[in-house]
């Protein structure tokens, strides 16, 4: 395989040698059961107890909040299930938006065939919650709201403390999927009144399958899968360790250059957004233009059909990732797209690219090199672009 | 995912163009689910298609088996076009996966639909020739103003 060029950074990451480095020991040699009571375990169970703090204090959490899950997905599944399952007596109304990953929309889905109600509180154009619309959405059976910190396709970051702020008003618990944002921005549950996050280690260089669900102390819900005492009795199985490490260590080199890297990443997402829409006609920047992630441009070129674009950029070596029906295996294009009010045919012809700290002006410069003779390509042989040549030209 | 022979014509499409005065054209599939083909035929006064062109708007199955269904009905009579089915463009570009099947209905239906505007030009009727359901015009929004 020639050289790659990764930009699909909100799809997994490059697992960081040091990271790799630390857990290599917890596979083998100290592969003892962190629950054991012989010495041997020690320095698992002490490992783990590291990675919960350092993941703790980057969120301003206390170490026995944190929950090691098998990632995000499984955090979110927890989330709403066992909220809906703990605060029956109260309600059985969730509020969540119309722009979630999968695993909250299937989730709420799941829920409400099982008898709840769920409100899903639309997007402006930016891809921003509709705070109104959630403040008018709030009942008095409302047991939870969920909103995402940012957008895995658009990026566009929401007003997290703001929502935190109506929950905790309005006495109801606030939950919030913080896969594409943990480790990437700030956060602070206490100042946002967050009462339960998701994040997951790929996200951030660390390894897949582990993730964390920080529940404030105080919020009653219980296990979701079921077996030993791990984890405060709230979720069973022999704890990942090495996953746990790894993820500590991803989380420690993450907090400790967030903001350089943040500067980095925002000043060249800014210079591909700024090429992109200057060079290539009949494009659009999806998601809001700075409350956005700072790894994340999104846009959508008309007349032509995502996965085409992803398998040419493919043959350049250029990895990227599109909402596009035939992306996602339904005939629909993202459910994001659509709710930022995009029609369809625009909707297809999207494309993600997210950046990495070691992602190179020169990367993004032939990305866009290509990215131009690509588009071109493909509108030369849309019969959508013909047909609108022929009109602009009457 | 795909097939040596999808990825190699979708890559290097053949036939891809317009047609000025074209015998028949026929377009298909709607915007909505992201598959669009348009076909240009030109077809002699004995009723052989000398030559095909298509433009696609569509994945990378949508373009391959444009290409391939233009490549298939060049040389063939009218009657001849009308059994290259999708299945035939699939089994040409040795099988599609199963979520790209539709890419080879609607390369038929373009075929068809192709056909359909030359028999109604010249106001014959070709045998075995329903008139293609698939047709694009009423779906067609003006998205020009988006920008």
């Amino acid at each position: 395989m020639g050289k790659v060029i990764y930009l699909d950074n909100a799809a997994t990451t490059q697992v960081y040698p040091e990271v790799v480095e630390a857990m290599t020991p917890f596979f083998t040699e100290y592969y003892g059961n962190p629950s054991a009571i012989y010495s041997f375990a020690g320095e698992a169970n002490k490992a783990v107890t590291q990675a919960r703090e350092k993941l703790a204090s980057v969120i301003h959490a206390k170490p026995e909040e944190i929950y090691f899950t098998g990632g995000g997905s499984e955090s979110d599944n927890w989330a709403l299930k066992a909220t809906v399952e703990a605060y029956a007596n109260k309600g059985k109304h969730i509020i969540t938006t119309a722009i979630e990953h999968h695993a909250i929309l299937h989730t709420a889905e799941y829920l409400e065939k099982n008898g709840c109600d769920v409100t899903y509180v639309g997007v402006d154009e930016n891809g921003v919650v509709k705070l109104d619309e959630l403040k008018a959405a709030i009942r008095p059976d409302t047991i939870l709201i969920s909103v995402m910190t940012a957008n895995n396709e658009i990026g566009t970051i929401q007003p997290i403390e703001e929502i935190g702020k109506i929950a905790k008003e309005n006495k109801i618990l606030f939950h919030t999927d913080a896969v594409q944002a943990f480790g990437h921005i700030p956060i602070d549950v206490d100042k946002m009144n967050i009462d339960m996050l998701s994040a997951s280690g790929h996200k951030i260089n660390g390894p897949k399958g582990i993730g964390i669900m920080y529940i404030r102390k105080g919020v009653k819900i219980r296990s979701f899968v079921h077996g030993g005492a791990q984890e405060r009795q709230r979720r069973a199985g022999t704890h990942n360790v090495p996953g746990i490490v790894g993820f500590g260590k991803a989380i420690e080199l993450a907090a400790d250059n967030m903001e350089e890297r943040i500067k980095y990443e925002t000043e060249l997402r800014d210079y591909l957004i700024e090429r992109v829409l200057s060079e290539i006609p009949y494009t659009r920047l999806n998601g809001h233009k700075t409350d956005r992630l700072p790894n994340n441009a999104s846009f959508c070129f008309r007349f032509i059909e995502g996965e085409s674009m992803l398998i040419l950029l493919d043959q350049q070596g250029i990895c990227g990732s599109s909402g596009s029906a035939c992306t996602s295996g339904s005939l629909d294009p993202s459910h994001v797209l659509l709710a930022i009010g995009l029609p369809h045919e625009i909707a297809h012809g999207s494309l993600r690219l997210t950046l990495s700290e070691k992602t190179t002006k020169e990367e993004i410069d032939f990305t866009v090199d290509e990215l131009k003779k690509i588009i071109e390509r493909l509108r030369s042989m849309s019969p959508l672009y013909e047909d609108f040549v022929k009109k602009q030209g009457k | 995912m795909y097939s040596e022979k999808v990825m190699d014509h979708f890559s290097n499409p053949r036939n891809v163009g317009e047609m000025e005065n074209p015998s028949g054209v026929g377009t298909v599939g709607n915007a909505k689910c992201g598959d669009i083909m348009r076909m240009y035929l030109d077809i002699d006064e004995n009723g052989v298609i000398q030559e095909a062109k298509f433009k696609t708007f569509g994945c990378g199955a949508a373009v391959a088996t444009s290409s391939m269904a233009t490549e298939l009905v060049k040389g063939k009579t009218v009657q001849e076009a009308l059994e290259v089915t999708n299945k035939a463009v699939m089994e040409a570009l040795d099988g599609l996966p199963p979520v790209k099947v539709h890419c080879s209905l609607l390369a038929e239906e373009a075929i068809h639909a192709a056909l359909w505007d030359y028999a109604e030009k010249n106001n014959i009727k070709i045998e075995g020739l329903q008139k293609p359901v698939n047709d694009i015009a009423e779906k067609e929004e003006d998205v020009s103003e988006t920008y």
